[in-house]
């Protein structure tokens, strides 16, 4: 068998009618970082560095919820979020609060790698990046005129959902549709396996728009956005929320492993039958060198592709 | 219908040479707060509310990890976390990095039931407690003389290679089978003990609910986050269970420990104590750790596979035990 390699960049409400302007950048970045990817992969890189280094390029892309272009919370600041984690030895690293690191992944593998921790989150994180000499830089780095739009917007639309005396009930979660269609979007992720089965999964985020300052979503939580074992690798994305009461990471490799079932047949079980419509996207490979991509949100930025020379890059679901 | 259940934890990993009077503290202890759940369970109060009160009066007693009591930081501060999940609908709230609220616990249920989100943490968590207006103290109110001593023990114990105060005589005549002092989250036992508290609990109405608090790692990096506010690492609840973690954090959150007493349950069709022990067994490695759940069939189970945990259980149908070791 062959590596395979699947990245996203983000599952959400993308309306089919998205501006050639907002949708060719992010086509174009998907193409070539899947592309470097691949050669990465070819060059016979672990899983592990692969996974680091396509994340690396989506968060440094404008365009896509992580690193640069990241949302902003309800202050109009950059809080970022990233996660890492090994197959085969189930080691992980995890970061949060993020806000001058320039890339938030390589963060979360420091922590994996350099203490006996797993999961480190604001003044303290940002200490040990400086501590281990990650480049950082000034946080007016990350913002976009873009999110600030969106920012904008979504505190316009959303003003009613700032009421918080009404307890929040699972389907009250479904947003009001906001102007900016694509102001939903979450999360960057890659997945990868190599040959001999080897699995590594990394996702990064800015978190949602006019978020709370300190809220975190799933991203960081090993086994809700991102889990990896040795039967398989899951980066998810869309409402963190749903995905951390899901678990849904863990949970397709839990019914991969428990119940037997396949990579596809897994994932889709996950995304279209138990997390609620319009929450879930997720990519995913198995140590058998499977792919998939299956979300229940109107589209995914998406890219796959396997060494036998399979390879996909889509948005919306793609016709069977 | 089966009836109630309630189960409380301070803690999996314990010295083997606790004093007696601190065994009995925690005994009398715990059995205090599984009167209190029992009292509530009796009123008919559900299981949310239930798992809440238990854990702080956890948190307020200043003998276990957790709220008052706290181990410390490397700074010498207190850092808490806690989380909360309800078994029906899967609602959860969970906190991180909280320095002044009086009951950490509590706020992850405001998370859970009065944000639009289900994780706050640090200054944001702080921010959100003022709004809510919750009780709030200074960092100082936290800290006891017992764990000022103990981050000392631990600052030297980093620096020295074994624990000075087990005794030498005898280990000359010993041979090759003498272990070595127990060690978790790479501190000795005597030093360091998890001492997280949780309380899990399924009502009569067989809803289940999970509840976790903690200070943490002793001698923690600030910011270092733990398993305690990981839902599916130390607290998960569902249709069919509610389980609480403690023990090493870095080994729950790897093993998803919690969710996966759920999972097994519900992909593998185990029972309850089957999937406890089960979880205990295969998803810990080389880790220590231990756990409490109970079933929404009314039952309740632990396990651990370290030297002891701290445990309370009791059903409706009369049980009650009290326990440290196996």
């Amino acid at each position: 068998m062959g590596w395979a390699i699947a990245l996203h960049g983000g599952a959400g409400d993308i309306p089919a009618d998205l501006p050639p302007e907002r949708r060719q950048p992010r086509e174009a970045a998907l193409h070539r970082i899947l592309q470097i990817g691949v050669s990465a992969l070819n060059a016979k890189s672990s899983p592990l560095d692969v996974v680091e280094l396509v994340v690396r390029e989506l968060e440094n892309c404008p365009h896509f919820n992580a690193g640069k272009g990241s949302v902003l919370t309800s202050n109009g600041t950059v809080e970022m979020e990233a996660c890492i984690m090994d197959g085969n030895s189930k080691r992980c690293g995890a970061v949060s609060g993020v806000s001058t690191v320039v890339n938030p992944i390589s963060l979360a593998r420091q922590v994996m790698e350099k203490t006996p921790h797993i999961y480190l989150a604001f003044d303290g994180a940002e200490a040990f990046a400086r501590e281990q000499g990650l480049e950082t830089i000034d946080k007016s780095y990350f913002i976009t005129t873009e999110n600030i739009e969106r920012l904008k917007q979504a505190k316009e639309a959303n003003r009613v959902q700032q009421d918080y005396t009404q307890p929040i009930k699972p389907k009250d979660e479904k947003e009001t549709p906001v102007p900016d269609g694509d102001s939903k979007l979450g999360t960057v992720g890659c997945v990868a396996v190599d040959s001999l089965g080897n699995l590594a999964a990394a996702t990064s985020t800015g978190g949602l728009v006019n978020k709370m300052a300190g809220r975190i979503g799933d991203t960081p939580i090993i086994g809700a956005g991102t889990y990896a074992n040795k039967f398989c690798a899951i980066s998810a994305t869309g409402r963190g929320e749903a995905i951390i009461r899901e678990t849904v990471a863990r949970d397709v490799a839990a019914v991969m492993e428990y119940k037997g079932l396949g990579l596809k047949e897994a994932a889709d079980y996950i995304v279209h039958q138990v997390s609620p419509k319009g929450t879930t996207g997720l990519v995913a490979v198995s140590s058998k060198g499977e792919v998939a991509m299956p979300f229940n949100t109107t589209g995914m930025f998406r890219a796959s592709a396997t060494e036998d020379g399979f390879m996909e890059i889509a948005i919306w679901p793609s016709e069977t | 219908m089966a009836g109630w259940a309630i189960a409380v934890h301070g803690g999996a990993g314990v010295d083997p040479n606790l004093p007696t009077e601190r065994q009995e503290e925690a005994k009398q202890l715990l059995t205090r707060c599984l009167n209190l759940g029992i009292d509530a369970l009796r009123s008919s109060i559900s299981a949310i509310d239930v798992v809440e009160l238990v854990v702080r009066e956890l948190e307020t007693d200043p003998l276990f990890n957790s709220g008052r009591g706290s181990a410390l930081t490397e700074n010498g501060t207190v850092e808490m976390e806690a989380s909360i999940m309800d078994g029906s609908g899967r609602r959860c709230g969970a906190v991180s990095g909280l320095t002044t609220v009086k009951n950490p616990i509590s706020l992850a249920r405001l998370v859970m039931d009065k944000s639009p989100h289900s994780y706050l943490a640090f200054s944001g968590a702080e921010k959100f407690a003022k709004q809510m207006g919750v009780e709030t103290v200074e960092n100082d109110y936290f800290i006891t003389q017992d764990n000022v001593e103990m981050l000392k023990l631990a600052k030297e114990a980093d620096s020295i290679v074994f624990d000075y105060r087990i005794p030498k005589v005898g280990y000359e005549s010993c041979g090759t089978g003498v272990q070595s002092p127990i060690h978790m989250n790479g501190l000795p036992i005597s030093i360091y003990a998890p001492e997280t508290v949780g309380c899990v609990v399924v009502d009569s109405e067989g809803r289940c609910a999970a509840a976790t608090s903690t200070g943490g790692l002793l001698n923690k990096r600030m910011g270092r986050i733990g398993d305690s506010p990981l839902i599916g690492a130390g607290t998960y609840a569902g249709e069919l269970c509610g389980v609480s973690c403690t023990g090493e954090g870095e080994a729950i959150i790897r093993g998803t420990l919690a969710r996966e007493v759920g999972a097994v349950m519900e992909y593998k069709g185990l029972g309850l104590q089957d999937a406890v022990d089960f979880v205990i067994k295969e998803r810990l490695d080389d880790g220590k750790a231990g756990l409490i759940a109970v079933s929404n069939t009314g039952e309740v189970a632990y396990g651990f596979n370290c030297v002891g945990m701290f445990r309370g259980c009791a059903t409706e149908n009369g049980f009650m035990e009290v326990g440290i070791w196996e």
